[in-house]
């Protein structure tokens, strides 16, 4: 069993498969969809519709892009509040049209910048958690890599969140805890163990259902086993009368800590 | 920071905690220095304005001093005070952290919720406690809200909340994290019921918290000069290595962007407060 500030390392390998790799590999007919129809496009979130076998579903996943160009494109998959708001439009049109909403997340965080600020990039995320929690639609996300807190979130409130097997999912990155709490980055491994981060930590937790494995890793194995999953899942959850409520209920029951006597 | 000793109870004064220095004292009347206009300001001047500064500043203020000023007399009653804390990660130094943000604080957690009146008209009330760890959302925090919206829903009743938060919590890991999801959905529930929620921010609301039940209510507003925002300033300057725009992330700042509906002084809060409620209530005050 690797230490957990290397699966750290591991999420964040530019050699990983990424969001766009996923759409490509899972689905057919994808169709991209741009923009958010107030400010701009934002290239970390990808958005659009695409077949799952037969079935229409809206496709969305944050994009860290492989090469040092495709990076910098991609803001390194940190979005601005018009990704989030380009992934609630896609989401609301999902739910119009009785679609299924299939999130990959994958971010060291919400982008921190000045734009991000002035357009108001907390206020984008609230909403988008707002509105996921009680969208009439099924919502899978999966972790395909980073899960970085709030901005990792905005696309993981949903019915079922799968975890690949050394991605990782934290409230703070290792080395923003380390350097708040003990004001040394270089503690960055201490804080990965203490966080509980890793896929293993998120599903004794009750935040992630599902770890998948790495095995044929990017290989057509790989997607072939991960494509059936998802219609199996899909078809579970379409068929399921409460599924609103079995979601509020899903994040209702984590976290609660308890009464006094 | 040191006015806290002012507000707590005497017997707390000498205990320890970062917040717990002691107030600097002439053979006069204590004073406190305003960082705005750097004038001392003899404490009781202070109290009198509800921790305003003349110059307009408004100190930070400890929770249960709020509900003091903001409801009607005596009709306060606290839900869920007694919520069990815990360390649910085993995070290395947390129950230390905790039993000192208790000692700085006054208080079990960082927010504190309950039913009260507001010129006569019910209303659920949160209000979160700067002095216990800077307001972060923890398991407790996030539960107490939730549960706070979901009674809310039960009795029909408004809600009001005071923000102030560094953000998630970190020491509790990614529980703190789905807290943000887990208010999220039991805002909308009160929402989709046609109940009113009105938050009001102050400094600093930051983080998760932000990015969840800050950003959430119907109406929001915010004080004078509070921070409002997601990322910590200092860290927007390390990403962008830019200079940050004057008055970045200070309410006026978002109001001008459009994030807030208007900016509340403290003097003003409780008489705009009551008139929003009076203006969506179906009953009068009682
Ligand atoms: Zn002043």
């Amino acid at each position: 069993m690797s230490m957990p500030y290397d699966r750290v390392k591991l999420a964040r390998d530019n050699k990983r498969p990424t969001g766009l790799d996923y759409i490509r590999n899972l689905f057919t007919d994808f169709v991209e969809m741009h923009g958010d129809r107030y400010y701009g496009d934002d290239p970390a979130i990808v958005g659009g519709i695409a077949r799952l076998g037969e079935n229409p579903v809206t496709v969305l996943a944050m994009e860290k892009g492989h090469t040092a160009k495709e990076r910098t494109r991609r803001n390194f998959g940190a979005p601005h509040p018009e990704g989030y708001r380009k992934a609630l439009r896609l989401m609301k049109q999902a739910e119009k049209f009785g679609r299924p909403v299939i999130c990959f997340v994958d971010t060291s965080g919400a982008y921190c910048g000045v734009g991000a600020e002035e357009r108001g990039q907390g206020c984008a995320i609230a909403q988008n958690l707002l509105e996921l929690s009680t969208l009439c639609v099924p919502v899978i996300s999966i972790i395909i890599g980073e899960g970085g807190s709030g901005g990792a979130l905005a696309l993981a409130l949903a019915d079922r969140v799968w975890m690949l097997q050394n991605a990782v999912y934290s409230v703070i990155s290792p080395e923003g805890c380390a350097s708040i709490l003990w004001k040394d980055s270089a503690k960055a491994a201490e804080a990965a163990s203490s966080l509980k981060l890793t896929a293993e930590d998120a599903k004794s937790l009750g935040i992630a259902d599902k770890i998948l494995s790495e095995k044929e890793l990017g290989k057509q194995e790989f997607y072939c086993r991960i494509r059936m999953l998802l219609a199996r899942q899909l078809q579970e959850l379409e068929e399921d009368a409460e599924l609103v409520s079995k979601r509020y209920d899903r994040f209702r029951k984590l976290g609660t800590g308890e009464e006094s006597q | 920071m040191a006015l806290i000793n002012f507000l707590k109870p005497k017997n707390q004064l000498e205990e320890g905690g970062r917040t717990a220095a002691p107030v600097q004292q002439d053979a006069g009347e204590p004073e406190k220095k305003c960082p705005n206009c750097h004038k001392e300001i003899p404490l009781s001047r202070l109290w009198a304005n509800h921790l305003v500064c003349p110059c307009g500043y408004h100190f930070r203020m400890k929770a249960r001093q709020r509900i003091q000023m903001l409801a009607d007399k005596d009709s306060f009653q606290e839900r869920d005070g007694s919520w069990k804390r815990g360390n649910p990660l085993g995070f290395p130094g947390y129950q230390e952290k905790m039993e000192t943000a208790q000692v700085a604080s006054g208080e079990e957690e960082a927010v504190i919720c309950g039913t009260a009146r507001l010129g006569g008209y019910p209303c659920c009330l949160f209000v979160m406690e700067p002095y216990f760890m800077m307001g972060s959302m923890g398991s407790v925090v996030g539960e107490k809200i939730t549960r706070l919206f979901e009674y809310a829903v039960d009795h029909q009743l408004p809600v009001i909340g005071f923000t102030v938060s560094g953000g998630a919590r970190m020491q509790e890991g990614l529980l703190s994290l789905i807290q943000m999801a887990k208010t999220s959905g039991a805002v909308k529930r009160h929402s989709d019921a046609g109940l009113l929620y009105i938050a009001v921010l102050t400094d600093p609301t930051t983080g998760g918290v932000t990015a969840s039940f800050a950003m959430e209510a119907d109406i929001l507003l915010a004080e004078p000069g509070a921070t409002v925002g997601f990322a910590g300033a200092r860290v927007v300057e390390q990403t962008t290595q830019k200079a940050l725009p004057k008055g970045f992330q200070k309410a006026e700042f978002v109001l001008e962007h459009g994030f807030l509906d208007a900016i509340v002084s403290r003097g003003s809060q409780k008489k705009v407060l009551t008139q929003l409620l009076s203006l969506h209530a179906k009953g009068g005050p009682i």
